[in-house]
């Protein structure tokens, strides 16, 4: 008998494994909904998929009575719009310092602890603080994220940075590179899939607080309409939202990983 | 090619000696071959030519003048790993050192300039048997290949001297006769003084016309740190490399 460690599902099998938690989720849906349902059929927690179908359509393909906006859609831009520019943000600033305090000692020995520090402030303590000095607009919910996420881009950044190995950098000198030309063919180019790295692992801190924002002030996004409904214990509203933002994650995730490989296939081979 | 010059140099780190008086005149275009026990400050020696240490007392000279104290494209070093650029294919590696040279501010060359040096690169490429890998990344050449690759992107710097560190120690046998006939004709014909330290006896005399030996001369058994090594023996071999090619 073959040790456990060396068993490797065949591709149908691992296909079928990974849909299987998708199945059973659901199915426990399906099975706890019809319970409830049938003790009560006004019950409001496990909607069922009738209502939740009549939901979806009503979000995402029906102008909203009171505004003449197809919801889900106003919502989803809003929040896409808010995450892509702050993660864009982010992402530049954060390969910046990275590439800086990574290369040059003196901005290390100048910026590395401050950025240190400042990551370990938590951002959603901050938030009142933004939503006073910046109102309630976008820049206050972009600010959030980006003061959440940038300092832990950064850091890992300059930690990427500081493992090349040193024989690669004196190598480079020895072939006449000036401390810019080393940053910007050398070491930056190397960066660059840690930065998609450090921006898929983020993605989830990001919405966390791009919906924690929307839930304080907004008009319109992914967030704001979940904790709108929630007044009204308006499940059939939440869950296919949340859903939905789960996809809109995945998929960014998806494409960042796609895009490494395309972009870098240097780095796949070396991993 | 250069001469190089060390005076009465010493290097210490704090208590610890690691070299103790050392005193060479190595002339230009001579191979040299270093060899000697671990930790006897054959690196180290080869570090301070390159520039990034400095000696604690004692000169260090090239054709007489004081050494420059960071690496330049004077100096050109083959590691034992790590010297390649992985990012880069084989060409866009040979390349760079071009690049650099040639582009202060972009690194890169475009039109004329640049067919120049891909014709330069290729004709290397192709000399060093690198012509049909040349779209590859270093990830996907053989330990030899790599080696072959690092040599080369000095070399097309065209230093005046060539460092290299223990550069074949991590290639089989057989792949070595190779390397060091590619190692020979680009000596002879890029006219560079070069320096190698090995773990290969046979080899040191094989290739270099100057073997030196760092030992330590004395020994502190309660004190290992005391004493330094220093260059215990230092034989002249072979003049012509041109005679060994053909041998």
């Amino acid at each position: 008998m073959p040790r456990l460690i060396n068993l490797h599902p065949p591709r149908g099998s691992a296909a079928f494994l990974a849909v299987l938690p998708f199945l059973v989720l659901i199915a426990a849906y399906l099975f706890g909904s019809n319970t409830r349902l049938e003790a009560n059929p006004d019950d409001k927690l496990l909607p069922s998929v009738a209502t939740l179908v009549d939901t979806v359509h009503a979000y995402a393909f029906e102008e909203d009575r009171r505004s003449g906006e197809v919801l889900l859609w106003v919502d989803t831009w809003a929040s896409l719009k808010r995450i892509v520019v702050a993660l864009g943000i982010s992402a530049a600033i954060g390969l910046g310092l990275g590439l800086t305090i990574g290369a040059i000692p003196y901005i290390r020995a100048l910026a590395a602890p401050f950025v240190a520090a400042v990551s370990m402030i938590p951002p959603l303590a901050i938030l009142p603080v933004l939503f006073i000095v910046l109102g309630l607009g976008e820049v206050a919910k972009i600010a959030l994220i980006v003061i959440g996420v940038t300092p832990v881009i950064a850091r890992d950044v300059a930690l990427r940075a500081g493992e090349l190995p040193t024989e690669q950098l004196i190598k480079a000198q020895t072939l006449g590179a000036s401390s810019w030309l080393l940053s910007t063919r050398i070491i930056l180019p190397q960066l660059w899939p840690r930065l998609i790295d450090a921006v898929r692992l983020q993605l989830g801190c990001a919405w966390l607080f791009l919906i924690a924002a929307e839930a304080i002030a907004s008009t319109e996004g992914l967030g704001y309409r979940i904790f709108l409904v929630r007044r009204y214990l308006a499940m059939d509203v939440i869950l296919p939202y949340v859903f939905w933002i789960t996809l809109l994650a995945f998929l960014m995730d998806w494409m960042l990983r796609i895009a490494r490989r395309r972009l870098f296939p240097w780095a796949e081979s070396q991993r | 090619m250069a001469s190089v010059t060390v005076k009465r140099l010493w290097k210490e780190y704090g208590r610890q000696v690691v070299l103790e008086n050392l005193n060479l005149r190595i002339e230009d275009g001579e191979f040299v071959t270093i060899v000697g026990a671990s930790g006897c400050g054959k690196t180290t020696f080869l570090r301070l030519l390159l520039g990034v240490e400095k000696p604690t007392r004692g000169e260090l000279l090239i054709d007489d003048k004081p050494i420059p104290p960071e690496p330049g494209p004077d100096r050109g070093i083959v590691f034992q790993r790590y010297s390649l650029f992985p990012h880069l294919t084989v060409t866009e590696n040979l390349l760079l050192g071009l690049e650099f040279t040639g582009s202060r501010f972009l690194g890169r060359l475009f039109g004329a300039k640049r067919r120049t040096a891909l014709e330069k690169a290729n004709a290397l490429l192709d000399s060093i048997g690198l012509y049909a890998a040349r779209d590859k990344y270093p990830s996907q050449l053989s330990g030899g290949m790599q080696q072959r690759l690092s040599i080369a992107q000095s070399v097309i710097c065209e230093p005046e001297i060539l460092l290299l560190d223990e550069p074949f120690g991590a290639l089989d046998p057989g792949i070595r006769a190779d390397m060091h006939e590619i190692i020979l004709r680009l000596w002879s014909q890029n006219r560079m003084t070069v320096f190698m330290i090995s773990h290969d006896l046979k080899e040191s005399f094989q290739l270099g016309t100057r073997l030196l030996v760092f030992d330590k001369r004395r020994q502190d058994p309660q004190d290992p740190d005391a004493y330094g090594a220093t260059v215990t023996y230092n034989l002249p071999l072979k003049a012509k490399a041109t005679d060994r090619l053909a041998a």
